[in-house]
């Protein structure tokens, strides 16, 4: 509030109250109200500066990376400005002036030595391309007038239609390529899309077999976690709290130590396999795959996740009264019906809410499944930090990371409509 | 829920069943921690029991892997590191978040839920996706492979732990509390020092441990926007795991469970000071 005060009418008799220094209260208040809006504004500003410099606009960056196509207008240009002119469908090279200018561009790009770049783009299109822009960029120096044909025997790929209509496709600005090999489709030559063949795809089994690798680690934890919770919330106090170092110590043990400690355990020479060889179960020399697969991964990825899912779970029993499932028994349902009609609906915002954010989580998982997961244990994460560090295909690593957190937004959205952001719960 | 006395045969065999697969689950979230343990002393390099550890012959046992912990200097300048980056970024984070919470929680702050949708991002986005992200934006402004790169991308990280934590201790805030300061004379800055930041130093201390963890537990961003220069502690573990497996990175685990003994202890006995201090009930 001001320090002002409301008075009596004012002179003017208009009917609206004043205060003490005669300005209107309505304008006053307003002013009020203003300045400790922006006061509270200026409060958030430091942060949220912060947060939009160092993190939003990187994975803006990012998702404008997965569309964006500079390069080759960027090195090429005379090039791409020659092909405009050209009709792709017609069935005829290009005339001898693109040739010209492509000569003219790898010129510039031999010495700038960028033509090994805008070859590597151009291989994520056509195998080849890559080899095809470094040879013809060194040989440049001893190719001579007239371009088509000198270019033609120096390499004979410049002699094919195909060439010259995929680079002429990849010559904006923007291209949507690197989509259309993250759903596993491509580009014909000529600019229509077509599905992969089976044994070429690869991203979508692979975003199915993440969802539902998700799918399963939540189910998993969502059956451990029930029985727990309830259990922790109907202890006494004292008792439930020791039980809850229990989850509590591996929330807030580096992910790092659990993971290593199920390589101990889950390994061929591993704690397990060693156990079950003592015991007799199997033998020495049948010891159990565990690692390196999928069940490395679920197993893993269930026991780092399962503290998300009893938090929620707990926070939520522990509202229910008791009186609930008296009052169910002694109108005569049987201890199971009083479980399932009355205990289980009350407990549905805990499940949304632990199930949500343990799918969330699990979705764009990387290190676990990285060290635990072999070949048949990697999520859709494992392969976006394959393009980005090994493969070095930017592009389609960007296109895949943008599919994911358009995934990931969606289910938020969903958690914040069920649950509320607001109310996420920790420690 | 204690087994009543009347309890029939049937309802006292699914009591004992169902404290038994409560037991086995507890044992499950357990297990693969103290397990670490025990196998960090061992004297061979193996992840797995030996006979000698098992029929507890001293020879079986060394401190060796500590020692080699401690001598390395791969190790050692992880170590380094990781305080370093998880200290700076823990400050930054704590600072920016704790004045912003303030400010989100207030009854006039306008665009609440956009502002907050943004601000709580980093702890929504997949970690390779703001890793990606990062690795190219840093690359671009010659931060990448830094110190203060991977500082920033940390501190990002954090904030919304802060911001949620103190948020949550201000929602019992009783704003008559600043008003009767300044009417007993102290100025702002005065009121904020002496009255709301003992009220909400809990919050801000559990934020700035979570942040602190964030960091000194992150992998994946390091990992992209940093370099061999700032390896952390997880980042020595990462690769030390997919490389060659040694047992110095159980000693290293050993080390970090104790750690994560002593903040769960930290944050447990500040939420019960904060629950007192604002008269909430346990």
């Amino acid at each position: 509030m001001t320090s002002a005060t409301a008075t009596d009418a004012n002179p003017a008799g208009t009917g609206e109250v004043m205060t003490a220094d005669g300005v209107p209260l309505r304008i006053s208040l307003a002013r009020a109200r203003r300045r400790s809006r922006n006061r509270a504004l200026l409060l958030v500003a430091p942060l949220f500066l912060f947060v939009l410099i160092t993190f939003f606009i990187p994975i803006l960056s990012m998702l404008f990376r997965s569309v964006e196509n500079q390069i080759v207008g960027e090195t090429l240009p005379h090039t791409v400005e020659a092909l405009q002119q050209w009709d792709e469908s017609g069935g005829d090279l290009p005339p001898e002036e693109v040739y010209a200018a492509l000569v003219e561009d790898l010129r510039i790009a031999n010495e700038t030595k960028t033509a090994g770049k805008v070859g590597r783009r151009m291989n994520y299109e056509k195998s080849g391309f890559a080899s095809l822009f470094r040879t013809t960029a060194r040989r440049i120096k001893r190719i001579e007038a007239p371009y088509k044909e000198t270019l033609i025997k120096a390499k004979k790929d410049w002699g094919e239609l195909e060439t010259w209509q995929v680079l002429k496709r990849e010559s904006d600005a923007y291209t949507l390529s690197y989509y259309l090999a993250a759903v596993d489709f491509s580009y014909t030559p000529t600019g229509e899309v077509l599905k992969l063949p089976d044994d070429r795809s690869l991203y979508v089994g692979l975003f199915w077999r993440t969802i539902w690798m998700s799918l399963l680690i939540t189910v998993l934890c969502l059956i451990l976690a029930y029985p727990i919770s309830y259990l922790l919330s109907t202890l006494p106090v004292k008792t439930s709290n020791l039980l809850m170092i229990l989850v509590l110590l591996p929330f807030w043990t580096s992910l790092l130590v659990r993971t290593s400690a199920w390589i101990a355990l889950l390994q061929k020479e591993g704690v397990i396999n060693d156990l079950l060889v003592w015991v007799g179960l199997i033998g020495d020399e049948h010891r159990l795959t565990m690692i390196h697969n999928a069940t490395g991964t679920i197993v893993a990825m269930t026991h780092v996740l399962l503290p998300f899912m009893v938090l929620p779970l707990y926070s939520v029993m522990k509202t229910i009264p008791p009186s609930y499932m008296r009052a169910a028994r002694s109108l005569g349902a049987t201890p199971f019906m009083a479980f399932v009609r009355v205990y289980m609906p009350n407990t549905v915002p805990g499940i949304g809410a632990g199930a949500l954010l343990v799918f969330i989580i699990s979705i764009g998982y990387y290190i676990t499944p990285a060290l635990v997961g072999g070949q048949s244990g990697t999520l859709i994460s494992n392969f976006i930090a394959y393009h980005l560090s090994i493969s070095l295909n930017w592009g389609l690593a960007a296109a895949l990371g943008t599919i994911l957190l358009v995934l990931v937004l969606a289910l938020y959205i969903l958690y914040d409509k069920i649950v509320g952001i607001d109310n996420m719960k920790m420690g | 829920m204690a087994l009543p006395l009347h309890a029939t045969t049937g309802e006292k065999i699914w009591y004992y069943a169902f404290r038994t697969i409560c037991g086995l689950i507890f044992f499950f979230l357990i297990a693969p921690i103290i397990v670490v343990i025990p196998l960090s002393f061992n004297a061979v390099p193996f992840f797995t029991f030996t006979e000698a550890m098992l029929t507890f012959d001293p020879a079986g046992y060394s401190l060796k892997w500590y020692q080699d912990f401690f001598t390395d200097l791969n190790w050692q300048g992880a170590v380094k590191n990781s305080f370093i980056i998880a200290v700076f970024s823990t400050l930054i984070a704590t600072a920016l978040g704790t004045v912003a919470a303030l400010g989100l929680s207030r009854p006039e702050m306008p665009a609440r839920t956009m502002i907050m949708g943004i601000l709580i991002s980093p702890m929504i986005v997949p970690l390779i996706i703001a890793a990606a992200g990062m690795f190219f934006f840093y690359s671009d402004i010659g931060l990448a492979s830094t110190h203060i790169g991977v500082i920033l991308a940390h501190a990002a990280m954090g904030t919304p732990f802060v911001v949620i934590t103190v948020t949550a201790t201000l929602v019992g805030f009783d704003h008559s509390l600043t008003r009767a300061a300044a009417m007993l004379g102290a100025n702002p800055t005065r009121t904020f020092f002496k009255v709301i930041v003992p009220l909400i130093l809990p919050g801000v201390i559990s934020g700035a441990l979570f942040a602190f963890v964030t960091s000194f537990d992150e992998v994946v961003v390091v990992r992209f926007v940093g370099s061999y220069q700032q390896r952390t502690i997880p980042w020595a573990m990462f690769s030390g795991l997919r490389e060659q497996i040694s047992p110095t990175i159980l000693a290293v685990a050993t080390l970090l469970v104790i750690l994560s003994v002593l903040m769960l202890t930290t944050v447990e006995l500040l939420r019960r000071r904060s629950d007192r201090i604002r008269g909430i009930d346990q």
